[in-house]
């Protein structure tokens, strides 16, 4: 599978990373550079195979119900770039 | 000189009064004012803070409050959220980012009484191994080739700034991460012994992340023994962490000693590849021969879905990633660029506050999880993921750890590895499948190559079994008798 | 099966047949949040019950909050549905302003609760069940504000992380009576088990509805997905309209497309959504930072052990147990607020007259103020209080309804506004002999005719004996009285 220009265009847009025309074509070719390499894993045979998502085999534990956090406006907004009150800010969306 | 002691010797001559916590922190800072400038080993420097730890543990030693690592001068990679120290990833878009919180990790290293020097440089969120990537520049390698001075070497990475600076006697240790080498590849490349620990033994809370799954704190050192101290202080459960192993963290330093008397090591055949330099190769059967030496068995065994391992994990990590980094929007943290609307804010701040390789992971990973390509790339990957953990089970069924090189290289040089992102990927063939199957794993100094440069041996062990893998380490370590030391340091 | 003419639009190319499904979002009662310990509560000071985890900061993680599992699992039950005891938490990926993380912590390939039913009433007397096709656990997201800035959006994160519950019907309703009749049956079994309050003005329960128009016997057509729809009546109003914009695309030779829209509620209307988002991708994939939840069955059991009487149960209990029309228990089961109130007037008494008083004059009352059950114009025990009166002849039945205006007017209970007004029974038969010779004299030609067989009659005397003594009179013993005086002057 190799990408195409309106692919990179494509999933570039999808991870909201601005691609000038120009850069397109170099990026396609270094992506298919390394999807091509990944193509060796096509050679497994995978019949059968149950997917490991990470590398634990816990189950998971859970917290109480109890309010023990929060309550800090004012450090969660200490780093925003731009703030109006409490309010995190961006330019106005449109529905 | 106090730079040149290990934790475990500074431990015993602050007990002991024969210098003082500022004393031994004041000589570090001073070598950070000499060589940082040359190494820029550091991206963040939190002098009077690391005063003020200092005098607070001459207090508690004056008050025999002594903790495993009072007074102990230590580096923070700069993944590692520290509260009220910037931290950047060595990113762009966390340039302005100081975290109101920290991580449980420095915070349990501050529990037990360290130093916090301040925070090293990496490769842009950890994603590299040469430091490179960083978007503050990348950092020497205080190790010099024999035959050629003038070449600046690379430190590895991603943790590439904490290795230069334990290397070069800036701090006494420091903490790395390892996603698929970032602690092991450094180490190695620097002369250190680098412990990425068991998935779930040190918790991933306040740590910038890359990959989750895959993401493994662990600690720097110049002796194994100095790491078993830092990661006992390090590991631990922790509730914040889904993934934290509720699991109790064993005497690590006293594990060292155990020696390897009547343990089984496995060789496993397909770490051999036809383009390995020579040296390691040799290195490699020294080695087992020490171990051997020392009381051990010698076992071959066969992991053959290990090749598979880097191709899976530049699947797997780059989805994790791509997910992972979408929190740098521009909105709540971190450097913004103003759009025309939100889409145009947020696409102007992630191709401005991306560095190259981040952004191709980040649209690698994208794909790979898109519509239509999700059971061809990701589902396959976590398959294949399947296989190499289970090769790992079955050699364990039979050994009791593995011995194999850490890097398929020594130091290369800036500017080396880097017209190709897959030549610079495979510098972490070997270590990628202990990130996979989330067992324990360490690299230890064991000699130089044919230009004086340090190479590293990798030891795995079972999930949970640090304990063997640090007599093992220190085994050989012991055997090897490895004193080099780099060019560029502090005193040096 | 019922045979009732079903819901259908009539087209110029004959009748068409709708088909809808619901998603309904229920937030989860609990006090923290899904995967942080931030506050719940509705209407706090912006940003105020956000952590690090909620606002999305770099190297947070989430834990999972028990409570939010159990209340997963209740509803299930409550459903009849199966409770999965593996499942697991996917990340659904996608950029939005109040999404801090740029991925919602979802259940996709594996939800926590699988397969059930809702049996719903409809007005015809028929019953109906609807599919359940699942139930997972997901984050709700933050605010948006779009009104307080000419050129700004404000976010608030006090809502990111709260839990929810995505609740996916089978494409069963057929009609926007179905839906309501759906809507309001889960409503009341989430607020019976306590897991949701579903408060859809709040924003507590809201809805997405998909809806789709066929041909009878034909395979389902394409679907359009109505978002966010906020009340009962507006996802009824809903279905209407987008059912018959729909048939008139077809009719006009036009393809329905696969799209996301919104009710316009003003003009009762649905609108394509004017952001046309780059077609989703989602981009699901098991979520690194969790592990697989896993229940005990033992657990599993004793939540199942705890759960509270849902309504079909209730609704069967009071017509075998109190007697009651299966209408009448159908009202007062709705709201289990009404079940308790009725139940508490109903207990040691007769339980037919309690259900006649609550669904009553007492209803009356409270749809007349504009109260609510939580907070009733007469209390339950004041009103049992008002029924023991007339079931020992205290007062009458019709002086009864009388004081019941005086408690809600006033406060008091019945017996003291007996005792203040005087308005005892008067159960003399001397002052009722006296009242009816009265009236038989006052009368002699009504008694006349009485006497020729005009029997209606006997509730004119009736009447005017009660009125000469205000009311008050004991009715049996009027009548008693009554029979003997006239049947004397009769011979
Ligand atoms: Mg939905
Ligand atoms: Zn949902």
């Amino acid at each position: 599978m190799s990408l195409d220009h309106a692919t990179v265009r494509r999933i570039a847009s999808l991870a909201r990373i601005r691609v000038e025309e120009h850069e397109v074509e170099p990026l396609r070719n270094e992506l298919n550079g390394i999807l091509g390499w990944i193509e060796q894993l096509n050679e497994v045979d995978v019949t059968g195979i149950a997917p490991l998502t990470g590398a634990t085999n816990m189950a998971m534990a859970m917290r109480a119900d109890v309010v023990t956090d929060g309550g800090y406006a004012d450090k969660v907004l200490s780093n925003a770039p731009e703030r109006i009150g409490d309010f995190y800010v961006v330019p106005k969306v449109v529905e | 000189m106090l730079t040149d002691l290990t934790i475990a010797q500074a431990r015993d001559g602050l007990r002991a009064k024969e210098f003082s916590a500022v004393d031994l922190t004041m000589a570090h800072l001073h070598a950070i004012e000499k060589l940082n400038t040359r190494l820029n080993a550091f991206i963040t420097v939190s002098h009077s803070q690391a005063l003020d730890q200092a005098r607070a543990a001459d207090a508690a030693l004056a008050a025999g409050e002594a903790r495993a690592l009072t007074g102990i001068p230590l580096a923070i990679k700069d993944l590692f959220c520290t509260a009220g120290v910037r931290t950047t990833a060595g990113s762009k878009i966390l340039g302005p980012f100081v975290p109101p919180y920290e991580s449980t990790v420095t915070a349990n290293l501050l529990r037990d009484g360290a130093v916090l020097l301040g925070k090293t440089n990496l490769d842009e969120f950890a994603m590299g191994s040469s430091n490179m990537t960083s978007a503050y520049g990348p950092v020497e390698n205080p190790w010099k080739r024999k035959q050629d001075e003038t070449a600046v070497l690379v430190p590895g990475g991603s943790s590439g700034g904490s290795a230069a600076s334990v290397a070069a006697r800036l701090a006494m240790g420091a903490t790395g991460t390892d996603t698929g080498g970032s602690i092991r590849q450094p180490a190695s490349f620097c002369g250190l012994v680098g412990v990425k620990p068991t998935y779930g033994r040190c918790s991933r809370w306040g740590v910038v992340a890359f990959a989750s799954s895959l993401d493994h704190p662990g600690p720097f050192a110049r002796t194994v023994r100095d790491s078993a101290i830092l990661l006992g202080s390090m590991a631990g459960h922790d509730p914040k962490d889904s993934t934290s192993a509720a699991v109790p963290v064993p005497d690590f330093e006293a594990a060292c000693a155990r020696g390897v008397k009547g343990l089984r090591i496995g060789v496993p055949r397909e770490y051999h590849s036809d383009g390995m330099p020579a040296e390691i190769d040799a290195l490699w059967q020294q080695g087992l021969d020490w171990l051997r030496a020392a009381g051990a068995e010698i076992v071959d065994v066969s992991l053959p879905y290990t090749k598979y391992g880097l191709a899976t994990y530049y699947i797997v990590a780059p989805a994790e990633a791509s997910s992972n980094l979408a929190r740098y929007d521009g909105v709540r943290f971190g450097a913004r660029e103003n759009g025309e609307d939100l889409r145009d804010l947020y696409e102007r701040t992630r191709a401005e506050g991306f560095g190259p390789e981040v952004r191709r992971r980040v649209l690698i990973g994208t794909y790979v999880l898109s519509a239509g390509y999700y059971d061809a790339y990701y589902l396959r990957a976590q398959k294949i993921r399947a296989l190499i953990l289970k090769d790992f089970t079955d050699a364990f069924a039979h050994v009791d750890a593995l011995l194999t090189p850490t890097a398929p290289s020594a130091a290369f040089a800036q500017g080396e590895n880097m017209d190709d992102p897959i030549k610079m990927y495979l510098n972490d063939l070997f270590t990628v499948p202990a990130n996979l199957a989330g067992v324990p794993a360490a690299s230890v100094p064991v000699g130089l190559d044919a230009n004086g440069l340090p190479l590293g041996l990798q030891v795995i062990g079972k999930p949970f079994d640090e304990e063997t893998v640090f007599a093992v380490s220190a085994t050989l370590e012991q055997a090897a008798g490895f004193t080099a030391l780099p060019a560029i340091r502090a005193g040096g | 099966m019922t045979m009732q003419p079903k819901y259908a639009i009539e087209g110029s190319t004959g009748t068409w047949e709708v088909v809808v499904g619901l998603e309904v979002h229920a937030q989860v009662i609990s006090n923290a949040k899904l995967f942080s310990g931030a506050a719940t509560a509705f209407g706090a000071e912006p940003n105020s019950q956000v952590s690090f985890v909620d606002a999305a900061f770099p190297g947070m993680l989430p834990v999972i909050n028990a409570e939010c599992v159990a209340q997963a699992v209740r509803t299930g039950l409550g459903l009849n549905a199966r409770i999965n005891t593996v499942s697991r938490f996917d990340r659904k990926n996608y950029f939005y302003a109040d999404l801090p993380s740029g991925y919602q912590i979802s259940q996709f390939e594996h939800p926590i609760v699988g397969t059930g039913e809702v049996e719903v009433e409809l007005a015809d007397g028929s019953t109906k069940v609807i599919g359940i096709t699942r139930l997972h656990l997901e984050q709700d997201a933050g605010k948006s504000i779009h009104d307080q800035h000419p050129t700004k959006t404000l976010i608030d994160l006090n809502r990111s992380g709260v839990a929810l519950m995505e609740i996916v019907s089978e494409p069963d309703i057929r009609s926007p009576e179905e839906a309501g009749a759906y809507l309001r049956k889960l409503r009341s079994i989430l607020r019976y088990l306590g897991t949701c309050d579903g408060n859809m003005e709040e924003g507590s329960m809201r809805a997405d509805v998909n809806v789709s128009v066929r041909k009878h016997g034909e395979p389902y057509r394409t679907r359009c997905e109505v978002k966010n729809v906020n009340s009962i009546r507006f996802v009824m109003q809903a279905v209407e309209a987008e059912a018959a914009r729909q048939v008139e695309v077809w009719e006009s030779g036009g393809t329905v497309m696969q799209e996301t829209r919104l009710f316009d509620s003003g003009r009762g209307i649905t609108r394509s959504m004017r952001s046309k988002e780059d077609a989703h991708d989602y981009r699901y994939f098991p979520d690194p930072d969790l592990l697989p939840l896993v229940l005990e069955e033992d657990w599993i059991a004793s939540l199942k052990a705890a759960l509270p009487e849902l309504p079909d149960a209730k609704r069967a209990r009071f017509i075998q147990s109190y007697g009651l029309s299966p209408y009448d228990a159908a009202v007062l089961v709705a709201e289990k607020a009404t079940a308790d109130f009725y139940e508490t007037v109903a207990k040691g008494r007769d339980p037919k007259i309690a259900a006649n008083w609550v669904t009553g004059d007492f209803f009356a009352a409270v749809n007349r103020l504009g109260r609510s059950i939580e907070d009733p114009p007469v209390t339950a025990a004041a009103l049992g209080g008002l029924l023991d009166l007339m079931a020992d002849n205290t007062i009458n039945g019709r002086i009864a309804k009388d004081v019941f205006e005086a408690m809600v007017e006033t406060g008091k209970d019945a017996a003291t506004i007996v005792d203040e007004k005087g308005l005892r029974q008067v159960t003399d038969t001397g002052a009722i002999d006296e009242a009816v010779d009265r009236i038989l004299a006052a009368n002699p030609d009504k008694v006349e005719e009485y006497r020729s067989g005009k029997d209606k009659l006997f509730g004119f005397f009736v009447g005017q004996t009660m009125n000469a003594m205000a009311g008050k009179g004991n009715p049996g013993l009027i009548n008693e009285t009554l029979k003997r005086h006239l049947a004397a002057q009769k011979e």
